[in-house]
């Protein structure tokens, strides 16, 4: 099977002018553990735009192909490029500013912290306050009319509570801080709409239920303004419905303009969902191509969709 | 800088300090068996370690020992001191793992509310030494707690000789044991955890707890015997300290502790070679950097050495493996 | 009996909680009347239980610490727990928000103390040796309100010093290697004689109104009633600095590298960056009570810096409740204070907060007060956002 399978057969893609730049390229990739080849010369592109699939069996190198996309594994040889970028190397919160966000296979939040709190760190990842910043509230500058604090009393002294405030803002300005973290609010706010979970945006990150953990891990990961987003198992544990939400989500994101990378086991939804498939097995890569045609190849069918597969359809 | 003073006698300076690693690491065992299978700090150990030298104390003035005694009773005294250090040590070890770590092991703790209860667990014993005991036993027990915070002698078992000189390196009598005892009570360990059926018990829940209690391996049991394992050693060391200082107090334990914890993490934390070569090599270093600086810099000395060592090279000289031992 | 007191602790931390959640739902200008009633209560604290003209509040007097027989100063043992309580802030951002156990905080505190000893007093051989260099008089010493500086940079660079290379080992690792840093401060400053006086130690250190004399009107060696309300003030104002921290960027950062450090990295966290600005802000805190500590003491040597007093410190945080600066600072305060007002209990004070330490970690890690962390919340937004619907 040949890497350009793909360019008769992606017609899920937006319209897009001109050739498909390549977002992320995996270039000869192998890792070893010790003696143990866990990755063998893996070769990939993800394009701009695309949902692509990446599917095998349990221990075929999914979770560590993508461990090295992300920057948590050094590969022996080989490299990971990103816009032309060298992805190895970098350290996770280098790679993050470069555009690359993932979720976790096991529930990686922060458990102690809120939905919205969750969320913020993901956008605080674009702001620059720092503990001068935050310490002492500069660096200022002129806010915008609707930046000012607003009076909003009718009368008394909330009222002029209210002017001395605005009047203070119009004076000295407003903090980097502040403006930043407002930001960061209304973002966060934002997401945990887009993913359905903003009705318990002041709950623990612990106290939430799995499917709203699950969707505020998209969120956190969103949050970052990441140029591709890697999910990781995202539908382990739901329901069909639960899952066919999630599809929805899947789209809408690519719809945002954004790369996705889908690693799952259900079969239906990688099917359902993405542009293209790459399926690795015993760490090395077996076939690639649009869901139809890899659901056809003999080599997968042997190696994972060997049961019967009424996934197919 | 006094190099002519530390060339000119290096190898009476290695040998003192061979005896004095090999104190720090029958301590540093405590820590590395408990690093090696719970992945925690006992910053506790020290404290057992000091319990040890209390029994020892408690036992030669109740024997009501004298200095000097004929070499017969001098063996017997020490054998004596070793099998109640050995009980007194070991017991208190166990007592810690069951009332303090216990608990938070099946609430699954993380390892720095194991640490904070360590430490407040080594403070407690510290003053129920040099506070409650004296007010509670101070005129039972006088030699040992009369005064709060005392340090109190010890009777001396062995008088300091030479024995033989090689150039100009002298090697003391007490020298000599304190350093083949510390050596034999280490083959021993590594002899029980490498060729019994205990011993394999430890290592399979060191490399792989989950597995090992698939395999029908005791968990709580390989911990108890863990903790009793490296009180023992603490007392054997004790048993040595006392003979080759001859005293003891209360807050004997911290620095001794931190510098044979300094040791085990040397070696490799969770190697029981590691630790003996750990211990030792800590012990030399300590006494080349006090004769090249001055002997009020000896504890500097020791942290120092931990703190290049973690920075460049946390798994220590042998690496850490408590399961792969035999490696 | 274990069921019994933790039963008893359960309806404790509620009744705290329903405190704190009606706190929160007080309208602002109620809050403010409280805040200030709480100032005009910490400032008046040295006269506690007294009124003018004489008189005793009864009740309120034997809370005194000199009300029994021997007891101590007053408003003394109010400035050490002023200075306690400062510690257990800066700790607190160590241990509570960035999760770093610092066992050797008091090498900040000894170098905050050493910094206003060593460059404002006259008899310090740093000072006397610039006099010589540069041809002072022999009254010559940098003044209070620069040793300040000095203090608190000095301690930023000695906290970013020691982390920058030991804040990537494990957290227990770390641990053990800053009890070391503390001892080797004190061990430098005890055989360092010809910088720091070694044991003898240093005199004459200098407050606000510079060299320690009779003629001293507010800041003088008796009265400590004016050094209480200088310590108090850097509390508030530190208080202040601490929760913008806490409620910002960086706040959140702790938090997450905290909670964890991996998956906070993925989301574009450095996490070595921000522990490292934990450790310096911590340093500066100890650094700044150390130097409150010395001026007021005007004689320090190494011997007020050993590790007990490290543990000590870590006690107060996480007795007191970890991340929460209410809960620190009481445990501070109970730590400074109960041994000052019980005098039969001081002998066995290090035994019961030893004990304190681990009942505490096995029956409730989170501290007496209950960590209900300052979470960030929407508020009327959130109403908002209940209404809108699950997918936009």
């Amino acid at each position: 099977m040949s890497d350009q399978t793909t360019s008769t057969s992606a017609p899920k893609i937006p319209a897009q002018p001109g050739p498909r730049s390549v977002l992320l390229e995996v270039d000869d990739v192998t890792l070893r553990f010790g003696g143990v080849v866990a990755l063998d010369k893996i070769n990939f592109q993800i394009y701009e735009g695309e949902i692509l699939g990446l599917i095998g069996p349990n221990g075929a190198g999914k979770t560590t192909s993508f461990n090295v996309m992300t920057g948590v594994y050094k590969p022996t040889s080989g490299a990971v490029r990103f816009r032309g970028q060298k992805v190895t190397g970098r350290k996770p919160h280098q790679i993050s500013q470069l555009g690359i966000s993932r979720t976790f296979q096991n529930i990686r939040l922060f458990p102690e912290m809120t939905a919205l709190e969750n969320v913020m760190v993901g956008t605080d990842s674009r702001h620059k306050t720092s503990v001068p910043g935050a310490l002492f509230r500069l660096p200022r500058r002129k806010p915008k009319p609707h930046e000012l604090p607003q009076v909003t009393a009718a009368s008394g002294i909330v009222r002029n509570w209210q002017q001395v405030r605005r009047t203070f803002a119009k004076t000295f300005g407003l903090s980097r801080h502040i403006l930043e973290e407002r930001a960061a609010e209304a973002k966060a706010l934002e997401l945990l709409r887009f993913v359905g979970i903003a009705d318990r945006a002041n709950d623990e990150a612990r106290n939430l239920p799995y499917g709203y953990q699950r969707r505020l891990e998209i969120a956190r990961a969103l949050a970052t303004e990441p140029k591709l987003i890697c999910l990781d198992e995202p539908a382990a544990g739901f329901n069909p419905a639960e899952k066919e939400e999630l599809l929805t989500l899947i789209r809408n994101i690519r719809d945002m303009g954004l790369t996705v990378l889908l690693i799952e086991h259900d079969m239906r939804l990688v099917m359902g969902v993405t542009d293209r498939i790459v399926v690795l097995e015993f760490g090395r890569k077996i076939a690639e191509g649009a869901p139809a045609e890899v659901s056809r190849d003999p080599r997968v069918i042997a190696a994972y969709l060997g049961e019967p597969a009424d996934d197919a359809a | 800088m006094h190099f002519d003073e530390l060339i000119g006698h290096l190898g009476q300076h290695t040998v003192d300090g061979l005896s004095k690693g090999a104190i720090y690491a029958l301590i540093a065992l405590g820590y590395t068996l408990v690093y090696g299978v719970l992945r925690l700090i006992n910053f506790a150990h020290s404290e057992v370690f000091m319990v040890g030298t209390f029994a020892v104390l408690i036992l030669w003035t109740q024997l009501g020992v004298q200095n000097n005694p004929p070499v017969g009773q001098a063996i017997l005294f020490l054998v004596l001191g070793l099998v109640v250090a050995a009980v007194a040590s070991g017991g208190t070890a166990l007592a810690l793992e069951r009332i303090a770590y216990r608990p938070l092991r099946r609430k699954n703790a993380p390892p720095l509310i194991f640490l904070i209860t360590a430490i407040g667990l080594s403070l407690v014993f510290v003053e129920l030494f040099g506070q409650v005991l004296p007010k509670l036993l101070g005129t039972v027990l006088p030699e040992a707690f009369g005064r709060p915070r005392q340090i109190v002698g010890m009777p001396t078992i062995i008088q300091q000789e030479t024995l033989f000189t090689i150039g100009n390196t002298a090697i003391t009598n007490i020298q000599l044991i304190v350093f083949v005892a510390a050596v034999a009570m280490m083959a021993l360990l590594d002899w029980f955890i490498n060729r019994t059926r205990y011993g394999r018990g430890v290592r399979a829940v060191a490399q792989n707890p989950e597995t090992a209690a698939l395999m029908g391996v005791n968990q709580e049991r390989v911990i108890m015997l863990i903790f009793v394992l490296g009180g023992i050693m603490a007392g054997a060391a004790a048993l040595l300290w006392s003979m080759r200082f001859g005293f003891t107090q209360n807050s004997i334990g911290f620095v001794l502790g931190l510098k044979a914890f300094t040791a085990a993490v040397l070696g490799g934390i969770g190697n029981l070679r590691g630790a003996l070569l750990g211990g030792l090599f800590l012990g030399v270093v300590e006494v080349y950097g006090a004769t090249l600086f001055a002997s009020n810099w000896e504890d500097v000395i020791a942290f120092v050495v931990l703190i290049v060592v973690l920075m460049f090279r946390p798994t220590g000289l042998l690496g850490e493996s408590l399961g792969r031992a035999r490696a | 009996m274990i069921d019994k007191i933790r039963s008893a602790d359960r309806r404790r931390v509620g009744i705290l909680t329903s405190v704190g959640d009606r706190w929160r739902a007080l309208p602002k200008w109620q809050k403010a009347i409280g805040v200030v009633a709480l100032l005009v209560f910490l400032y008046h604290l040295p006269y506690l239980g007294k009124l003018p003209g004489g008189l005793m509040i009864p009740g309120l007097n034997n809370l005194r610490t000199d009300s029994i027989e021997g007891g101590n100063n007053w408003a003394g043992v109010l400035f050490v727990c002023a200075i306690y309580v400062l510690v257990a802030i800066g700790l607190n951002v160590v241990v509570g928000l960035a999760g770093l156990l610092d066992l050797g905080y008091i090498g900040f505190f000894a170098i905050g103390a050493y910094s206003v000893a060593l460059f404002g007093s006259v008899n310090s051989p740093v000072v006397k040796w610039i006099q010589q260099e540069f041809n002072l008089p022999p009254t010559w010493a940098v003044t209070w309100g620069i040793c300040l500086l000095l203090a608190i940079v000095l301690t930023m660079i000695s906290g970013v010093l020691l982390g920058w290379p030991t804040l990537r080992l494990r957290g227990d690792y770390l641990a053990i290697v800053t009890l070391g840093f503390g001892e080797i401060i004190r061990i430098v400053a005890r055989n360092a004689t010809g910088v720091t006086n070694g044991p003898v130690g240093i005199s004459a250190i200098p407050g606000p109104e510079g060299p320690p004399s009779a003629d001293n009107k507010v800041f003088g060696l008796i009265d400590a009633k004016p050094w209480y309300w200088l310590a108090i003030t850097f509390v508030l104002l530190m208080v202040v600095l601490v929760r913008r921290l806490e409620h910002s960027r960086v706040g959140r950062a702790w938090l997450a590298v905290r909670e964890d450090e991996d998956a906070a990295a993925v989301m574009g966290v450095y996490p070595f960056k921000f522990k490292l600005w934990a450790f310096a802000m911590g340093a500066a805190l100890g650094g700044l009570s150390g130097f409150l500590f010395g001026s007021r003491n005007a004689f320090i040597d190494p011997t007020q810096f050993n590790a007990n007093l490290s543990i000590l410190f870590v006690a107060m945080v996480v007795v007191g409740g970890s991340g929460n600066m209410i809960g620190v600072s009481l445990g501070a305060v109970l730590l400074a204070y109960l041994p000052e007002r019980f005098r039969d209990f001081a002998d066995y004070r290090w035994l019961v907060f030893g004990l304190a330490m681990v009942l505490v970690m096995i029956l409730r890690p989170q501290g007496l007060i209950p960590s209900r962390r300052r979470a960030r919340e929407l508020k009327d937004r959130a109403a908002e956002a209940e209404e809108a619907p699950a997918h936009v």
